[in-house]
């Protein structure tokens, strides 16, 4: 699937599949002409990629076949015990949590989850969580202070869900809660933001001691739509939104509310899971490795001094 | 955490009065449809005198009903060096919409802070605005929040906040979001100094304001009819495509749901608070 501005990429790339497919075996000519077309959809992309807008960033951050949790829980921890259950409601699919080994370190790893397939997307409400989620969040966090167990926490929603039973549960109490948990716990965490951040659903698992964002992830108080329906009483204005609201990881790290920024593959996470993968490995290890380096372990009063200093006029 | 306290530089100022109105002044009211004498309204905090549906009412009218005559004394909120830090503007900017509500409310920001006297028990209370900018938070309100609980802790009282927001203030992106966790620490500060955080949820309480520092409170009062919800009403319609049920998000809602702990009319609310911390405050058992 191409997003409309790469374009030209998806001309070059059809070119390319057409000669593919005519060429027989030795046919230079054309394996040639292969070649300089994936060159020149490399350089292509690159281009494109280096001077995304805002609104293109929001297109990435929600591209489908962007790696999702259950792809990174594979991909970099072993042992994964999925643990299911806020012990008082149900169980939410739109968030996945549990025990793992990260590199030889044991840790909870908690993540949102908006699947694959539409049988999966349904089951995890599109990676909208319900507080049952939240809940189970907050149970698994105490667990991994008892336990003392470093907490990674992966972040791709729209935001919590909006929706009668949802709201009836209490989910603002869900995410208040969570919040509280994270700002309660004595162990390390670690966020990452993988393609959404969406507002109090996202910062509900991100109230962490390094928060981490791929490239072309975003981070918002609002969707670019939500807020151009309500500031310019329009959601063609979502373009406009995007730039005003300023939610790209660079804007985020210029803002100093993230600590880094992981580098994605050339035209993003999307066209290279694996690359991606290891990327999100090493800068999750260096984390980790920074904050268990800290001899004094007052991990909740350094979260807490952080978020109290956190968009101080004097550090924006 | 001195720098707040160290901030801490209260300047008595007069209460303002409430301002003069037009005698022939009338306002129908949603409730029953009844017109009421507007200064029936206002003797009697903005609560309709036929059927008790409650009127929004300014955070200082508020603050005024619920101290003890002269003990209330208003905290000076610590100005921000630069309150735009985005440069934000839709079809507004966002500069302008800030020096617009300033004028028009006589507050710098959508929130009042004060300590003083509640039936001589000493308090510090927390009231939004919601008439600056839809009570919004963004970051001096989560500034102003923090100080309140700093110093409720220095002078060891009850903190009451009284919240009336439809959330985070957008105009400030990302940095009003961080609101959430920085308010959320200013309830634990309160908690862990062993004293009381009352949340009195009034119309309309949502978005990021109650997934943070609202839903945290020790007690949790609601005013009738309040609104108080996470996700706003149009956005839930969208997504599920149904018809709300009848009175969903409303106070009394909550109460069924278990969200609150009670629905108390305005008109009780300062003797409700004086018997809670009066319990609370005074306990029987000394440690
Ligand atoms: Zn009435």
């Amino acid at each position: 699937m191409f997003l409309d501005f790469e374009k030209q990429v998806a001309e070059f790339e059809g070119k390319i599949e057409e000669l593919r497919h005519i060429s027989g075996d030795g046919d230079t000519n054309i394996a040639t002409e292969i070649t300089k077309l994936q060159i020149k959809a490399e350089r292509q992309l690159k281009t494109i990629y280096e001077k995304l807008s805002p609104w293109q960033k929001v297109q990435v951050a929600r591209h489908p076949n962007r790696p999702h949790f259950k792809e990174v829980i594979k991909s970099l921890f072993s042992d994964f015990i999925n643990l299911a259950g806020d012990r008082s409601y149900g169980e939410d699919k739109a968030i996945n949590a549990g025990l793992a080994r990260f590199r030889n370190q044991s840790v909870m790893i908690i993540g949102t989850e908006k699947g694959n397939t539409t049988q999966e997307r349904l089951e995890t409400n599109f990676g909208m969580a319900m507080p049952e989620g939240y809940r189970k969040a907050k149970r698994l966090m105490e667990m991994a202070d008892r336990f003392n167990l470093p907490i990674l926490t992966f972040i791709d929603t729209a935001g919590a869900y909006p929706g009668i039973g949802a709201e009836e549960r209490g989910q603002a109490e869900a995410i208040a809660r969570s919040i509280e948990t994270s700002l309660s716990v004595n162990v390390p965490i670690v966020a990452v933001i993988l393609g959404e951040g969406g507002s109090g659903g996202a910062v509900a698992l991100a109230t962490a001691d390094k928060v981490l964002m791929l490239e072309h992830s975003i981070y918002s108080v609002i969707s670019p739509e939500g807020c151009a329906s309500i500031l310019w009483r329009s959601s063609e204005n979502a373009t406009n939104a995007a730039n005003a609201l300023r939610l790209t990881a660079q804007d985020l790290y210029s803002l100093n509310i993230i600590d880094s920024i992981i580098k994605e593959p050339l035209g993003a996470a999307h066209r290279d899971h694996q690359t991606t993968m290891t990327t999100l490995g090493d800068a999750i290890e260096s984390s980790l490795k920074d904050l268990l380096s800290n001899r004094t372990k007052n991990f909740r009063e350094n979260r807490r001094k952080k978020f109290i200093a956190m968009t101080d006029n004097k550090l924006i | 955490m001195n720098w707040i306290t160290n901030s801490v530089l209260p300047k008595i100022k007069a209460l303002v009065q409430p301002r003069e109105v037009p005698e022939n002044f009338w306002t129908k009211c949603p409730g029953c449809g009844e017109m009421i004498f507007h200064r029936q309204l206002e003797d009697n905090l903005q609560v309709c005198t036929s059927c008790g549906y409650h009127f929004k009412l300014n955070a200082k009218a508020r603050l005024k009903s619920l101290f003890d005559k002269d003990t209330l004394t208003l905290i000076e909120l610590e100005k921000q060096l630069n309150s735009d830090p985005l440069k934000f503007r839709d079809i507004k900017k966002y500069s302008d919409r800030l020096r617009e509500a300033r004028t028009r409310t006589s507050q710098d920001d959508a929130i009042v802070i004060a300590e003083g006297e509640l039936n001589g028990l000493e308090m510090v209370a927390a009231v939004f605005s919601f008439e600056f900018m839809g009570g919004s938070m963004g970051i001096a309100v989560g500034n102003a929040i923090l100080k309140a609980a700093e110093l409720a802790v220095s002078k060891k009282a009850p903190l009451i906040i009284f919240p009336s927001s439809g959330g985070a203030r957008m105009q400030e992106g990302i940095l009003s979001l961080m609101q959430l966790p920085r308010t959320v620490i200013a309830t634990q500060m309160v908690k862990e100094a062993g004293l009381p955080l009352i949340v009195v949820l009034t119309n309309p309480t949502t978005g990021g304001v109650t997934a943070s520092f609202a839903m945290l409170g020790d007690i949790h009062i609601a005013e009738p009819g309040a609104i108080i919800g996470f996700a706003g009403q149009r956005v839930i319609t969208e997504t599920i495509r149904e018809k709300l049920p009848e009175g969903f998000q409303c106070a009394e809602h909550l109460l069924d749901h278990g969200m609150v702990d009670m629905v108390v009319s305005r008109l009780q609310i300062k003797e409700k608070l004086s018997s809670i911390l009066s319990i609370l405050m005074i306990p029987q058992i000394n440690k």
